[in-house]
């Protein structure tokens, strides 16, 4: 029995040769199964090079092709394993770029693992000489995958329980300078800001174990800072301790200590650190009941030309189903780039159960996430007070808004600068529930705040002219 | 410059001034317009991590309209005038909590040591 729509033409012995991708990997009459997961890529020819023939490369280069005939071919059925282009539709406004869609059956890939789904889908095929470009935009993750993959280690349902806060965005904030910091020092900068009013810290990437701080000091004073703070307040409080490291063993040993002082959080870089040991400690993250921040240091190295590469997405997707709590997903006001409905429509992609196929948002296809938990979107960058009511109505309730600078750069210092940005907060929060309108009513919702909130008001002071207006190099 | 006093908070809407009895009625009408089922609930202290208050009676599942809460918030504030209350939502769809917000703090009648 063949598993596959389109017939194999292999039956009649062995041809030795070049191989013609157009005919076995492009089947514009072939219906993708609920099983398939499906690639939208954004895809620009070399000069000369026909669509439809570029497009069945991409097919066969990400799946079973290689560049000529082997006799081994004929020991399988390709049918059933080859990848199909089923239909490539041209860019509107673009002379020579297509979305071809590819639909891969189930059976390529390993269960549970994100690197080798990655290994095929963008290995080989983004270095191939008959495309100019090539950029991945979306992938369908059917049911029957996303089920064999745990997923985020709590999601945001859990996390809320944990930490007991409802009904508003988190807080979170950067501590700087970003490196050179004693241990010591660090945990200062924490416990000012925690005892401030924000629910997180955060360690920055590039804070692994240096001379300046070795990690396991660092992990002590944090440790104080939090209890200290939590203490006082009587809220409950995190930060995320970076546990990334140079070998999955040492990261894991970190991640030990930081459960055995009782942290609520841990932190990891799923780029540059890797799929495997992402997923690895994601796995223990579960295991462990401490909650995953994830980081995306080298993303806009992938990411960021329109052309070339991987949609952010698509490494959304790619880390829910290898596991993360939180995950970075720019603020669409701050400093660093994101259009909005794009960041949107991976936001939804990271925090809802299903989300219905919409392309002025970037959705290239419904996606069925099957119950799996959902990642909290983290707005980090350049953002301060007068950002939060714009902040609050586009990323909602859950969500982590993260303001470093506009924290520690506050006049009067870090316990100050995180109670402005709670009153401010809560105060768009409180405004919304009473249906007044964030966008338009932001600014004076602020100001009224600030005739009460001293620390408000000397944020407001300091920040009143900061904006960031440039176009987005990204756009749909 | 001002150095930031040391003060117990109450976790969503702790940081804004004490919500008056018109204010507590639009977060209500917010849970009841967003399908969330009201609850009340008290405690002596409000340790960060004791994630169980009593429940003051069962939420109430039936409430049409913000008056039936807010009378319950002010039946529980005087029998438990020394307590901490909140009111908190359930969200029977998403299967979670999704609201909660105080509404009384011990001796928050007489003369109160908060700053705001």
């Amino acid at each position: 029995m063949s598993y596959s729509q389109t017939q194999s033409k292999s039956g009649a012995g062995y041809d030795a040769g070049v191989q013609d991708y157009r005919l076995t990997y492009y089947a514009p009459d072939y219906t993708p199964r609920d099983t398939d997961i499906l690639a939208a890529f954004r895809m620009t020819p070399q000069p000369g090079v026909p669509p439809e023939e570029c497009a069945a490369a991409v097919a066969a280069e990400s799946s079973t092709g290689t560049w000529t005939t082997v006799w081994t071919d004929l020991l399988t059925d390709m049918d059933r394993y080859r990848g199909r282009c089923y239909d490539i539709e041209p860019v509107p406004g673009e002379d020579n770029q297509y979305i071809a869609y590819v639909a891969y059956p189930l059976d390529l890939f390993e269960e549970g693992s994100v690197t080798n789904l990655l290994t095929s889908l963008v290995g080989n095929v983004f270095g191939f000489k008959a495309l100019r470009a090539l950029r991945l935009e979306d992938l369908r993750i059917p049911v029957a995958y996303v089920k064999t993959f745990q997923g985020p280690p709590h999601g945001i349902q859990v996390e809320r329980d944990r930490l007991n806060k409802y009904g508003r965005p988190m807080l979170g904030c950067t501590i700087k300078p970003k490196l050179g910091l004693s241990a010591k020092n660090y945990g200062r900068a924490v416990y000012e800001c925690l005892r401030g009013g924000l629910d997180f810290t955060k360690d920055d990437e590039n804070i692994n174990s240096q001379p300046f701080q070795r990690w396991r000091d660092r992990f002590l004073f944090v440790a104080d800072a939090i209890h200290k703070s939590q203490a006082e307040t009587g809220e409950i409080k995190g930060h995320y301790l970076n546990v990334t490291a140079a070998t999955c063993e040492e990261m894991m040993k970190r991640a030990e200590y930081a459960k055995e002082l009782e942290m609520p959080i841990v932190m990891h870089d799923f780029l540059t650190g890797g799929f495997t040991a992402n997923t690895t400690l994601a796995h223990w993250c579960r295991d462990n009941g401490v909650l995953l921040h994830i980081h995306r240091a080298m993303h806009a190295v992938i990411d960021r030309q329109k052309n070339h590469g991987i949609h952010f997405r698509v490494l959304a997707k790619c880390l829910r189903l290898s596991g993360g709590d939180h995950i970075h997903t720019g603020t669409v006001v701050g400093k660093l780039e994101g259009d909005r409905a794009g960041t949107l429509g991976f936001v939804d992609l990271l925090r809802e159960n299903y989300v219905e196929q919409d392309k002025s948002r970037g959705v290239y296809f419904t996606q069925d996430w099957a119950s799996m938990p959902g990642v909290m979107a983290v707005a980090s960058g350049g953002i301060h007070v007068w950002h939060m009511p714009a902040l609050v109505e586009i990323f909602g309730d859950d969500s982590v808004l993260q303001f470093g600078g506009g924290t520690l750069g506050h006049p009067w210092g870090n316990a100050p600068g995180a109670t402005a940005n709670r009153v401010a907060l809560e105060a768009c929060v409180q405004a919304r529930n009473e249906g007044r309108n964030l966008a338009r009513e932001g600014g004076d919702i602020i100001r009224e705040a600030c005739q009460w909130s001293p620390e408000l008001a000397a944020a407001c002071e300091l920040w009143k002219e900061i904006k960031f207006e440039f176009d987005t190099v990204d756009t749909i | 410059m001002k150095t930031l006093p040391k003060e117990r908070r109450y976790e969503t809407l702790s940081y804004l001034p004490p919500l008056t009895d018109q204010q507590i009625d639009k977060q209500i009408n917010y849970c009841l317009q967003m399908g969330y089922i009201p609850a009340i609930e008290f405690n002596e202290t409000s340790e960060p991590e004791a994630y169980y208050w009593t429940m003051w009676k069962l939420p109430l599942f039936g409430a049409t309209n913000t008056r039936s809460v807010l009378d319950e918030v002010q039946a529980c504030r005087s029998e438990y005038g020394n307590c901490y209350i909140r009111v908190v939502g359930f969200d029977n769809v998403k299967q979670c909590q999704a609201v909660s917000f105080i509404v009384h703090k011990p001796g928050s009648n007489s003369g109160s040591s908060f700053r705001y």
